[in-house]
């Protein structure tokens, strides 16, 4: 075959089409590759490398850090930026290297070309420190001090156990002080702002006539003893958080940082030390499991940029679970309307399309929608009928996890009504007909014959909407999540499910840590962490959809034929 | 029936002979009325719960209109009180003003005192005298910006009066009471205007943000500017005023009215010929005039002019009742001068009034025929005109909240009114057409929703929002059209069936990917790519379609029995291997290209050239959103090329014609409504995405097709900016419009998408 008739025969239009379709394929799996090295990578516990940057006056200095990408360069583009390039070099490469020391170096992540470089070495004994403000440290542990007297060098046989222990005891102690602080003292706030709630409702009873004088003075004197009662608990409660906090400050660590300088590290700021160089791969494993359970089980640090994203899992679940209360039986019932009861016609047509393009409508629509009506709206009015005591304060009348969740089911809706009314439609009709000629009623048929043989296409609906609902942002920016949430929504106060609070979400948290975070290098990782544990949420959801649909068509084909 | 005994342990508990195993009679009457009425329960249950959601879904529009039609609303006066105006009857009313909870109002008058009482009664609370010194009469008056409270009356002597109404709030047993008092910021004695002591019959006064200043015409014709600077003394609170005096160039014609502005840099003389003077006083040693324009018709008068909030434009009314705005712009010769801005809808009667709105460019209009009319500048609106009066309107005194005005005829009789004007910024012009705002020298389209001061005119143009919202989705389309489309006809048509059930689910689960992580993506990790690799970009571009042809090529030429082992519809596989090559080799060479033909970076070569470059751009995107989409186009389009009937592919192959052949004159065109719809949807998909914009563009909002531009979509500004708005505020209000334009427009383009598909069905049904 000549080039001519290659080209008349269609074939490069194939090849074109051929190739289109590997690209997406590409893209596809290149996107979730790229998410998944970055997201599992991230609690691997990568070497840390110690070099010496030598500069053009033959001044030298030492960095100690993790190298977190590097970067290819022109010679001249960095020439332009003031730096001493040798001339014969066309292309420099250049190291992002996270030096942690925040509160020392002012930087955590710096850009540093080859050009001066010396060799990397890992030496064994470098060690990095996760603590709970200024970031990740890394240096050299120099000696351990408890109440100011030295307990043990680093150069001691069994320091590292010894730091160990200690950072164990402050962890231990932080877990107290903070069962502390979020579980016995959280209650006591919750049953104060009962009591100030409820000697406002008194005075608002008192204004509008309904109770007398005498009851008043006679109730607020029982609020004033409860209110008594509970300063005199907290202040147990305080008594004892003002011990934990000294005992937990009786251990420092003096460490080196890599200029040599010694730096003091309250060992109650120690989340975890490591010397990963040191770490053989069962130990790297360890570490692994360790991290990765932090993450998931973990509540968020330092604007969110470390720690974990247990809240942002929690809302997320939390909402889908009230948005699926809402939104099955509705769809269903509509679905079942739609397909059963209504008289077929062209206004139904109507009604069926439009309902089937809501699915296709902006998801901000119902956000704005939810804002507007669910929040502006009935919250206020309920705000107005059921919490007048709270006012000016709002109640329902702010966005919330109530709202968020019905604006999902109204988004979410049309995907279980399409989802549902299609595995209706399904049903062979001889089924339908013979259930009829037994002598069932309509009712009968559709809810015992009809309904339970969907009852997996509804599931699929279902699912599809969870997985939906747990990737949509944009309108729950507008009604109820937001960056930090301080209480969860479910919690052992009375009334242990708060819907009128605000949540934590795992898209939004993508969001806000990925893009309004102060230090945009230091969250990246944990974006990706997140992104992947979004990810493999949905991605399981919605093959485990796409597994009971095929079931189901599988099973009707054999019922049909 | 056979007589066979039945043993007793067949027979149910209680049976005995005679009696039959049916319910009595009356138990399947009440079984079946049970039946019955379970039945009605579930239709009427059924059929009001699904009516129920179909109603809900409706209520979407239904409130999103709800919300928006306010700003369609003209305004409301309601009159409630009239009474003859308190205080000397006799004396001419210089000025008449309400403070912000419509509790009391105030007037000023020619026997120079200050009558404060209250607008719904007309009740006296409190009248102030005006320390005038004895021999020297009231010649002329003058209010500054109505927010800023300021009076002065112009003296015989040559001197001026600088008054300023306040309020004292108080909550005495937790209920409001405010007192009313009068306070001098220059002190209670005159100061100086004319040194030589000629009577003042004009006059102007400002407070700028370095002090005071006046402007006054003496009878002899002569032009005075002052400025007074105070310092309030620490130990004794006296104040002290300092002045500095300058004679300006005598205005031609017969002086009608002095305006002087807040920044101190302009006056404006208007004379009785209907010309108006501009003097640029930013230095008023060399203050001269720059400007004189007639500002009415032609042989017609100006009769009222006042600045609007924020003293940047003129309003100004002539006897033939026509109303123009006017402010400075910048020609070409850097010389301001001034411009008619636009013009309102005229009254049939001579202006009488003109009072500005205290925080929105509003104002109210009286005219000789005692028509009201409420006018918005920047959205050139004509709120209300309505006869209040026979008489003509000499004084509007408006509440500083825009709740209540009061209304003064010639006769001395008031009318104090409820006002209700929610929402004057918001008009079909405004939002849709181009405005000439305020500082400008052009009109433009431009959205700017709030400002660092009270006086900002908001802008609220949802033409850049709307071309964002195109370009991003024309981008993303030209990314994901081709891709879905062509990998949609190979799926369906070319592939392997093994290899088109692993790879369709594939893709088609990408639609549930969350947009978020794209975005993410598309903002953190493919923006700064590209922008550091941006000829490996476009080298990808364009060897990607030649390496395939090449290949093909290739293959066609390879031995035919290696050929004929694969079997067909595996192009897609053997490319992976090329295509992925050909990336990596465009990524390693693109920083070589950068050295060798860019001088080291594209992106500053870009630059140079003068192209703008943002790392958010339209490009990043395009590609984004493009990915977003290629599921959606992908999977309709090729569930309509792979429903085309077997029989006419098999019919066309019989008859001779090639595989390729029979795709493109057979299969495409039966199929072509189906991907016509699938264009559709993913367009509708497209102009709707609100976090990929939001996290990979800059989110400015500027009218452009530049690919290396950012833009800001209407999903992405609801997004961004309805949570900081005022509840129930026009801004506020806007945004749902936007909501509403986005739905109404999905919805237009997902039910056509919807209507071809389902005549497609019915047609392939058909063949």
């Amino acid at each position: 075959m000549t080039f001519k008739h290659w080209l008349k025969s269609g074939s490069p239009w194939i090849w074109l089409n051929a190739g289109a379709i590997t690209i997406s394929m590409i893209m596809v799996v290149g996107l979730l590759t790229l998410i998944a090295v970055r997201g599992f990578g991230h609690f691997w516990p990568s070497p840390i490398i110690e070099t010496t940057l030598t500069d053009a006056d033959g001044e030298s200095i030492t960095i100690i850090g993790e190298v977190t990408r590097s970067q290819t360069v022109a010679a001249d583009v960095l020439r332009d930026a003031g730096l001493e390039v040798p001339e014969n070099l066309l292309l420099v490469n250049r190291y992002l290297i996270k030096q942690g020391n925040r509160d020392v170096w002012g930087r955590d992540f710096v850009w540093y070309s080859e050009i001066g470089m010396g060799e990397w070495d890992y030496p064994r004994d470098v060690m990095r420190l996760e603590r709970r403000e200024w970031g990740d440290f890394y240096g050299y542990a120099v000696r351990l001090l408890a109440n100011g007297t030295v307990v043990s060098e680093a150069v001691d046989e069994g320091f590292w156990a010894e730091l160990q222990a200690r950072i164990q005891r402050s962890n231990d102690l932080f877990d107290e002080i903070r069962g502390i602080e979020r579980g016995a003292i959280g209650s006591i706030n919750n049953a104060l702002e009962r009591v100030r709630l409820g000697e406002r409702r008194l005075e608002l009873n008192r204004e509008a006539g309904r109770i007398d004088q005498a009851e008043y003075e006679r109730r607020m004197a029982d609020f004033a003893v409860q209110r008594q009662r509970l300063d005199e608990d907290y202040a147990v409660l305080q008594a004892q958080l003002d011990q934990l906090y000294v005992d937990v400050r009786r251990d420092t660590l003096v460490a080196a940082v890599a200029d040599g300088r010694e730096v003091e590290i309250a060992v109650g700021q120690i989340i975890r030390a490591v010397q990963p160089n040191a770490m053989v791969l069962s130990d790297k494993l360890g570490f692994y499991v360790d991290t990765l359970w932090d993450f998931f089980s973990g509540f968020p640090r330092e604007a969110n940029t470390e720690g974990g994203i247990f809240p942002a899992i929690f809302g997320t679940v939390a909402m889908v679970l009230i948005m699926s209360i809402i939104v099955t039986p509705f769809g269903v019932l509509a679905a079942i309307y739609l397909r059963e009861y209504a008289r077929q016609g062209p206004l139904l047509r109507i009604i069926r399309i439009s309902v089937y393009n809501l699915a296709g409508v902006p998801s901000i629509v119902f956000g704005v929608f939810g804002l507007g009506f669910f929040i502006y709206f009935i919250g206020g009015a309920i705000d107005q009928q059921f919490f007048p005591a709270a006012l000016p304060a709002p109640t329902f009348g702010t966005p919330g996890l109530m709202w968020a969740s019905f604006t999902l089911a109204l988004l979410t809706l049309p995907v279980v009504i399409v989802a549902t009314e299609e595995g209706l439609s399904r049903i062979p009709s001889t089924i339908r007909q013979g259930s009829l000629a037994l002598g069932a009623t309509k009712s009968e048929t559709l809810w015992k014959v009809v309904v339970p043989l969907a009852t997996p296409a509804m599931m699929t609906g279902l699912i599809l909407a969870i997985a939906r609902a747990a990737g949509e942002v944009a309108p729950l920016m507008l009604v109820g999540v937001v960056k930090l949430a301080p209480t969860l929504p479910i919690d052992g106060n009375f009334p242990f499910i708060h819907l009128e609070r605000k949540i934590m979400h795992l898209g939004f948290h993508i969001y806000d840590v990925g893009f309004q975070s102060p230090n945009a290098e230091a969250a990246q990782p944990l974006v990706y962490a997140t992104a992947l544990t979004l990810v493999l949420i949905i991605i399981t959801l919605n093959l485990s959809a796409i597994s009971i649909r095929n079931h189901l068509r599988e099973k009707y084909r054999s019922a049909s034929d | 029936m056979s007589d066979l005994p039945l043993s007793s342990s067949d027979q149910p508990k209680g049976w005995s002979p005679g009696r039959t195993l049916l319910p009595s009679g009356e138990q399947r009457a009440r079984l079946r009325k049970w039946r019955y009425f379970k039945n009605n329960f579930s239709r009427y249950g059924v059929g009001s719960g699904g009516i129920g959601v179909v109603i809900a879904l409706a209520l979407i529009f239904v409130y999103l209109f709800y919300e928006v039609v306010p700003l369609l609303r003209p305004a409301s006066v309601t009159p409630q009180t009239g009474y003859v105006i308190p205080g000397d009857v006799h004396a001419e009313t210089y000025y008449l003003t309400m403070e912000r909870y419509q509790e009391l109002a105030v007037r000023f008058s020619s026997d120079g005192v200050a009558t404060f009482f209250e607008p719904d009664s007309g009740t006296i609370r409190r009248q102030f005298t005006l320390p005038i010194p004895e021999g020297v009469t009231i010649t002329s008056f003058t209010a500054g910006e109505p927010r800023g409270r300021l009076v002065a009356f112009g003296l015989s002597d040559g001197s001026a009066i600088v008054a300023q109404h306040a309020y004292n709030l108080t909550f005495p047993d937790d209920r409001r009471h405010i007192e009313p008092k009068l306070e001098f910021p220059l002190g209670e004695v005159p100061v100086v205007l004319d040194p030589d002591g000629r009577t003042i019959t004009h006059l102007a006064l400002e407070r700028g943000s370095q002090g005071y200043i006046a402007a006054g015409l003496t009878d002899d014709g002569r032009l005075m500017l002052s400025r007074y600077t105070t310092t309030t003394s620490m130990f004794t609170g006296e104040v002290e005023v300092r002045q500095q005096s300058h004679q300006l160039p005598t205005p031609p014609g017969q002086t009608e009215r002095l305006l002087v502005d807040s920044t101190h840099r302009s006056l404006y003389v208007a004379d009785t010929e209907g010309r108006l003077h501009y003097y640029d006083i930013s230095s008023p040693a060399q203050a001269r005039i720059v400007d004189s324009q007639q500002v009415v018709a032609a042989g017609e008068q100006i009769t009222a002019i006042d600045f609007l909030v924020g003293t940047l434009s003129l309003i100004v009314g002539g006897s033939d009742g026509s109303l123009s705005q006017w402010f400075l712009v910048r020609g070409a010769d850097r010389v301001q001068r001034l411009a008619q801005v636009r013009s309102f809808e005229p009254h049939s009667a001579p202006i009488t009034a003109i009072a500005p709105e205290l925080a929105r460019k509003g104002f109210y209009v009286g005219d000789a025929a005692g028509t009201l009319g409420i006018h918005y500048a920047t959205s050139n609106r004509t709120l209300l005109k309505q006869q209040l009066t026979e008489r003509p309107i000499t004084h509007i005194g408006l509440s500083p909240v825009n709740r209540a005005m009061l209304v003064l005829d010639n006769t001395g009789q008031l009318n104090f009114l409820n006002l209700r004007n929610p929402h004057p910024e918001a008009s079909l012009q405004a939002l849709w057409g181009r405005v000439w705002y305020e500082g400008r020298s052009e009109p433009d389209y431009v959205w700017q929703s709030s400002g660092a001061t009270d006086d900002f005119e908001p802008k609220f143009s949802l033409i850049p929002m709307t071309v964002g919202t195109l370009k991003a989705a024309f981008y993303a389309m030209l990314f994901a059209i081709p891709l879905a489309v062509m990998g949609a006809i190979y799926t369906a048509y070319f592939m392997q069936r093994h290899m088109r059930s692993a790879v369709k689910p594939t893709i088609e689960i990408m639609e549930a990917l969350p947009t978020v992580i794209l975005g993410f993506l598309a903002g953190l990790w493919l923006a700064p790519f590209i922008e550091s690799h941006l000829p490996a970009v476009f080298s990808i571009l364009l060897l990607l379609p030649l390496s395939m042809l090449v290949m093909g090529y290739l293959w066609m030429r390879t031995p035919a029995t290696l050929r004929q082992r694969l079997p067909a519809g595996l192009e897609a596989l053997l490319l992976v291997p090329v295509l992925v090559l050909v990336v990596w080799a465009c990524i390693a060479v693109s920083p070589f290209v950068e050295v060798w033909f860019f001088s080291g970076s594209m992106r500053q070569w870009l630059t140079d050239v003068g192209i703008t470059y943002d790392q958010r751009n339209a490009l990043v995107v395009g590609i984004a959103m493009g990915f977003a989409v290629i599921p959606t186009i992908f999977s309709i389009a090729e569930d309509a090329i792979y429903s085309v009937p077997k029989h006419l592919t098999q019919g066309s192959l019989a008859l001779g014609a090639s595989t390729w052949q029979t795709l493109y004159n057979v299969v495409l065109p039966t199929a072509s409504p189906g991907i016509f719809a699938a264009v559709m949807m993913g367009f509708g998909r497209a102009v709707g995405e609100t976090m990929i914009v939001l996290m990979a563009t800059g989110n400015s909002p500027v009218i452009n097709f530049n690919i290396f531009e950012g833009m800001r979509t209407l999903s992405a500004n609801v997004a961004v900016e309805l949570t900081e708005t005022a509840v129930g505020g026009t801004h506020y209000r806007i945004l749902f419009l936007s909501a509403l334009v986005l739905l109404i427009l999905t919805f237009l383009v997902n039910t056509t998408a919807e209507v071809v598909r389902q005549r497609l069905r019915q047609r392939y049904s058909n063949l």
